[in-house]
């Protein structure tokens, strides 16, 4: 069953907010561009010819004074926000199609102002105010129908009633926004919607699927679509603005406990805990800093403070700080998180305790390991904060060819300690470019201890990894020793020397 | 101090080394120590972590999270805290509160006798099993690797596939020595008693 809509539509409104955002007239000619073809132009480019669809060479020949300007979707949507709160301090239930065309359900406005036209007037009214003066309205059934009669309207114009199937009988099939169906119907000769709406349903939809079963009830003015009024989200952020600024971490959490308790609380009288919070710290010279944090759980106000803790202490903002924002990133049912009549069970416990190591050493103190997929042994894992997850950028599943066979070190040894490896006669054992060793090794030393007898070696293997990008190209060979101390090494070497991968422990 | 329980109660534990400790199995609620080897400490995990335990390492920045994993340990029960600096005593008696297995690696000044014994009542009251990768007074066995070979590479050939630890278990003053083999992919060979100078456990006069 179709519902009475009104449609409001701004005409060119691409170009409209574009001009506002250049700061060019709107009255100029003006088009649009996007991928170098035309997508909008204002009514004096329209007058000279320029249309769309056209390549840019063209338009511009057509008209010479023509400002090209790119198409920018978020500027249309940023700019139209405005407009859209004008109309609904006046009538709620507006839904946005597209920036520039509204749908308004048409029931209880016109019930309101007396009837569909004066309702309709209302709404150009608002717009009027908010600085659309042209803008047009169509009622009709259906938004589509409403939508046709708003583009032929001067400003108003109401199709009655069950007239909707005459009323774009005439209008071509492009209209329907399905460039494959329309130009297929046009080849066999269906070009008016009043054509497609005469042929028998069901043949359409066996020829053309539920696609053309679609397009063909629209055509007959039976367009199913509902209005659904949007529905504006409350703003949860939670500001603390300090007057004078506060240098110490300490001070500003302390400052902070009100706050981040009414934040919580404001989520919690709607059902809500926050399980993803993003924190925003000002500086009194300009400065921002800005993270996101993921609560395994849901945040409680010690668990905020001790995020707006760490991030201050990594933060190195140049100056004191003038405002902390809470933006709760990512909100569950609280219903979700409550705890169990017994506590929350041993997770709850593990959590709890994990958390308060966190409080004493830092965020990034408790780690959680994930494998990785890479050749370095330093790369086969991803270590992420207790609490948070960090996806693993590199399958570990994938074979990875040039990594080790064998045995796993158990000791991956992140610094790179270097070392020194020796020749039988106590030259330095080299690999040159061509992945020959200059001599087998003999001697080993490792920083801080004396050098043992290398009892058994293995490789050198070369390894190298995106060298078609200079930055972060990788060049070494890999060589496995075991000593006579009955160590086990998995050693490196590159351009700077020998260093130490990792240790069999 | 004595046991409130009579019957003490043991963990999972990893078949391999199970007939290298005292009684056949883990117990819970005391300490034990292997130094020398990672992979000796991360065997003595793998038992609790297999069956469902969570486990924590608490001073072991280098600890080989893959090599873990191959080893039987799950890693999504794994907590590591690589740098505790001078917390690293309160840090592993936060964690044996909550997690049934910790393995730590005390730093060179190791811990007073009274430290110890604080953390062995806590160990106690909890029921947790503390693994030391180092010297630990007070534990209820030390494993020690005294020595090993490799197998599988040579002189620029091959590649390290398999290894054999020595190992000395003092527990309550008898001493015991065992063999354990480790192949590639963490294969465990079973403990070969035979192959050590002493088969039986033997009194050492110490």
């Amino acid at each position: 069953m179709t519902e009475r809509c009104i449609v409001v539509w701004c005409p060119d409104w691409p170009v409209r907010a574009a001009a506002a955002e250049a700061d060019v007239d709107p009255a100029a000619p003006l088009a649009l561009v996007e991928h170098g073809l035309v997508h909008a132009c204002s009514a004096a480019a329209r007058a000279a010819g320029v249309q769309r669809g056209l390549k840019v060479r063209e338009a511009q020949s057509r008209c010479a004074s023509l400002v090209v300007l790119p198409l920018v979707p978020a500027v249309d949507a940023r700019r139209f926000e405005p407009v859209l709160a004008a109309l609904e301090t006046g009538i709620p239930t507006v839904q946005v199609v597209r920036p520039g065309l509204v749908v308004i359900r048409a029931a209880g406005p016109a019930r309101f102002f007396g009837g569909e036209e004066a309702a309709a007037g209302e709404a150009l009214n608002l717009l009027a105010e908010a600085g659309v003066p042209d803008a047009r309205a169509g009622i009709a059934d259906g938004p589509f129908t409403a939508e046709q009669a708003a583009r032929s309207a001067h400003p108003i114009r109401i199709v009655p009633p069950d007239q909707g199937a005459a009323f774009l009988a005439p209008l071509p099939v492009s209209l329907l926004g399905m460039p494959q169906l329309a130009g297929l119907l046009a080849r066999l000769g269906v070009r008016t919607l009043g054509a497609l709406a005469a042929l028998p349903e069901d043949s359409v939809r066996d020829r053309f699927g539920p696609e053309g079963a679609a397009a063909h009830r629209v055509a007959a003015g039976l367009d199913p679509r509902r209005m659904v009024a949007r529905v504006v989200p409350a703003d949860r952020d939670a500001r603390q603005a300090f007057e004078p600024p506060l240098e110490r971490i300490d001070q500003i959490a302390f400052a902070l406990k009100r706050t981040a308790e009414a934040f919580l609380a404001a989520l919690a009288a709607d059902l809500l805990v926050c399980t993803a919070l993003t924190v925003e710290l000002t500086a009194d010279d300009g400065g921002h800093h800005r993270r996101t944090w993921l609560h395994p759980r849901s945040f409680t106000p010690l668990d905020v403070i001790d995020r707006v803790r760490w991030q201050l202490e990594a933060a190195e903002l140049g100056a004191a700080v003038v405002e902390v924002t809470l933006h709760p990133e990512a909100v569950d049912e609280a219903a979700h998180h409550e705890q169990g009549l017994w506590g929350g069970g041993p997770g709850e416990r593990i959590h709890h305790a994990l958390s308060r190591v966190q409080s004493l050493l830092g965020h990034e103190a408790v780690l959680t390991p994930t494998l990785a997929g890479g050749r370095l042994s330093a790369d086969r894992t991803v270590l992420a904060p207790w609490g948070e997850q960090r996806p693993a950028l590199r399958s570990p599943d994938a074979p990875w060819p040039g990594r080790l066979p064998g045995f796993v070190p158990t000791a991956v040894l992140g610094d790179r300690p270097r070392v020194v490896v020796q020749d039988p006669a106590g030259r330095d054992v080299v690999i040159d470019d061509r992945d020959v060793i200059s001599g087998p090794p003999a001697t080993f030393v490792t920083p801080g201890r004396l050098g043992t007898r290398v009892e058994a070696w293995a490789g050198p293997w070369p390894l190298e990894e995106r060298w078609w990008d200079a930055a972060s190209a990788m060049r070494l060979h890999r060589m496995q020793v075991t000593c006579a101390d009955g160590s086990a090494w998995l050693l490196a070497h590159d351009a700077s020397g020998w260093w130490a991968e990792a240790r069999y422990d | 101090m004595q046991a409130r329980t009579l019957g003490a109660r043991t963990m999972p534990t990893n078949e391999a080394v199970a007939p290298l400790l005292p009684g056949g199995a883990l117990r819970s609620g005391v300490a034990y120590a292997a130094p020398g080897s990672l992979a000796l400490a991360m065997l003595l995990l793998a038992g609790p972590s297999a069956a469902g335990a969570w486990c924590g390492v608490v001073g072991i920045p280098e600890f080989g999270a893959e090599a873990a994993a191959e080893l039987g340990i799950a890693l999504d029960r794994l907590v590591l805290v690589p740098a505790p600096a001078e917390h690293w005593l309160s840090v592993t008696a936060q964690l044996a509160e909550v997690l049934p297995v910790v393995l730590v690696r005390p730093p060179a000044a190791g811990a007073s006798p009274g430290e110890v014994s604080r953390l062995a009542s806590r160990l106690r009251q909890r029921d947790a099993t503390l693994l030391v990768a180092g010297r630990w007074s007070g534990a209820e066995a030390t494993l020690e690797v005294t020595g090993g070979s490799w197998s599988g590479i040579g002189a620029g050939w091959g590649y390290l596939s398999a290894r054999e630890l020595d190992v000395v278990v003092t527990a309550r003053e008898v001493r015991s020595r065992h063999r354990l083999r480790i192949e590639t992919g963490f294969r465990l060979g079973a403990p070969l008693p035979a192959a050590a100078p002493q088969p039986a456990p033997r009194l050492v006069a110490v």
